[in-house]
């Protein structure tokens, strides 16, 4: 396995397709932008598919090439980890509409110019047949998906399309629908992109100069939501930045001002804004029920896969009744379900974060799945 | 049933055990940190299922590969579908409940049989204490002073009966147990400590 360029980090593959959209529309070919760790074992029972959030990307465990910080998920991911190369077989793949390396906006059309905005709109679905697409060519058939926000729908997307191959599911902090408050925030962020002038109906390529305070913006707003409203009193109170006294102008005087500014500006850096936009709908237009006649229950009817859910009691974008619903419906499909919901005051980030509940909670589940 | 991890279950969990059928479906509502699960699923092959309102206690029982979800007997056992399971369980939660009779009829229509078991305040010492001293029982099985007890609907075996009788339940088993042994079922109300009782419709 070790000449195997199909495995290790930095991969891509080129699929020829096709991957027929929700949307209608066909794309082809496919490019997906991969890492895999850790060794698939003989009956290729090991594999662990790990679903990033809106914009995270493959680097789940190792350093980002651009930011040069270290993985996203370093404390759920790693020797001695829940997750561990040293006996699972750990893919995580950059999703489709990304701009890590999978076909989206920014990538060339057939006419050699980037897509932009003649991408096709995409589905949390249509990212999960591209990721099946992945694993048909790694040679994974059977396999378990871990996902925490978007990550998670992910997750329970994968259960309800492929239940035959999913042996277990985890999902963190997530939800089966977007409610109208989550649309409502990334409308927000979608007009902030759109209402900046470097946007240019998303033809910003050639430019070299892209919409890039629109999308800081829409990340700031994001930002918000990701955090507690104690987390931040806590973090940041009223305190001011760098000054005595309040500068009765618009600069950052709050501490929590220049912090958001601060997270807006480094995410520029790293994300496409036409991929923010894409990712967002796909998000948005989210909804498991819907796709099965309007009962939740139906997308896991008959369904093997055993299944853990966790929420965060402080975690507001994707509360703990979303995954209480998922739960029932678990209950009434008669799957095997396990849910609890975890004390933590980072609010919907805490999934990232330090919560050895969390940990705990996941590496049991996964041994009692002999994993 | 036998092996280690039985005898180290609470008496009225072993009672359960023993008689609960191998290879059924069960779900064990306020399940703790799933012992009795555990206990089910490694001896008698029973698919075994739990609900516990403690968040610690849920992360340990999924932490030993149960399937277990944190919620409350008073609202969520409305989620699950009629005669999901063989057995529900209730044990030792019964008199916490806000609404005991209406937790019993979700019992017995999630499952086609329930084990209740339950502490009895009809106990001798238990009266003796409120007779003799004056005082709210404090006992082995009732180890908590008034203003801090979960249990809110205090019940004793013949009022158990009456309401079994009253609602036409059928009574297939009754065990009483004193301390961790069974006693005979005359003047269980009085001499027993504490009862468990499988029920069906």
């Amino acid at each position: 396995m070790e000449h195997d360029q199909r495995f290790g980090t930095q991969r891509s593959v080129t699929l020829p397709g096709p991957l027929a959209l929700d949307g209608g529309q066909i794309l082809t070919p496919v490019t997906i932008g991969y890492e895999t760790y850790g060794t698939l074992n003989g009956d290729a029972s090991n594999a662990i598919l790990i679903c990033h959030a809106l914009t995270g990307d493959q680097h789940v465990a190792s350093l980002h090439p651009v930011t040069g910080k270290p993985g996203w998920w370093t404390r759920m991911v790693g020797e001695g980890k829940p997750i561990d190369p040293a006996r699972h077989f750990i893919v995580c793949a950059n999703v489709l509409g990304s701009c890590m390396g999978s076909s989206g906006p920014a990538t060339a059309a057939a006419d050699g110019q980037p897509y932009a905005m003649r991408f096709p709109v995409i589905t949390i679905r249509d990212m999960v047949r591209a990721q099946a697409m992945l694993l048909d060519h790694l040679g994974v058939r059977v396999l378990t998906t871990v996902g925490g926000s978007m990550g998670g729908m992910q997750v329970l997307e994968w259960a309800a399309t492929y239940p035959e191959r999913v042996r277990s599911a985890v999902i963190v902090a997530s939800a089966a629908r977007h409610s109208a408050q989550n649309i409502a925030f990334h409308e927000v962020g979608r007009q902030a992109i759109m209402a900046d002038p470097k946007w240019r109906g998303g033809d910003y390529y050639a430019s070299n100069d892209p919409p890039a305070d629109g999308l800081a913006v829409a990340r700031m707003a994001a930002h918000i939501t990701y955090l507690s409203e104690d987390g931040l009193t806590e973090k940041f109170g009223r305190k001011l930045q760098a000054r005595e006294s309040k500068g009765f102008g618009f600069d950052a005087d709050f501490q929590v001002e220049s912090y958001l500014r601060h997270q807006g500006l480094s995410f520029v850096d790293r994300f496409d804004a036409n991929s923010y936009l894409y990712i967002t709908r796909a998000m948005d237009y989210f909804d498991l029920a819907e796709e099965h006649g309007g009962l939740l229950a139906n997308a896991f009817r008959g369904t093997k896969t055993r299944f853990c859910l966790v929420s965060f009691d402080t975690d507001w974008l994707y509360p703990t009744r979303e995954s209480r619903s998922i739960v029932q419906a678990l209950n009434a499909a008669g799957a095997a379900a396990s849910f609890v919901e975890l004390s933590s005051p980072f609010g919907h980030d805490a999934f990232l974060l330090d919560v050895p509940e969390l940990f705990r909670v996941v590496d049991g589940f996964l041994k009692a799945g002999g994993l | 049933m036998n092996g280690q991890a039985l005898l180290a279950l609470r008496p009225d969990l072993r009672i359960i055990a023993d008689h609960v059928a191998p290879g059924s479906r069960a779900l064990d509502i306020g399940c703790g940190d799933g012992a009795l699960m555990a206990a089910l699923r490694d001896h008698a092959g029973v698919d075994a299922r739990g609900i516990e309102i403690d968040a610690g206690n849920v992360a340990s029982a999924v932490a030993r590969g149960l399937s277990v979800v944190q919620g409350d007997a008073d609202v969520d056992l409305a989620g699950y579908p009629s005669n999901a399971f063989d057995y529900a369980i209730l044990s030792q939660t019964l008199q916490t409940t806000r609404a005991p009779d209406k937790v019993l009829d979700e019992l017995l229509r999630i499952g086609g049989r329930a084990f209740v078991s339950f502490p009895n305040f009809a106990y001798w010492r238990v009266r003796a204490s409120l007779l003799w001293g004056g005082r709210m029982p404090v006992t082995r099985t009732l180890p908590v002073a008034w203003y801090a007890t979960p249990n809110i609907h205090h019940l004793t075996i013949d009022d158990f009966r009456a309401f079994l009788k009253a609602r036409a339940i059928v009574t297939e088993g009754a065990w009483f147990l004193n301390g961790d042994r069974l006693t005979s079922e005359w003047a269980a109300n009085f001499r027993a400590e504490h009862a468990v009782f499988l029920i069906r419709r």
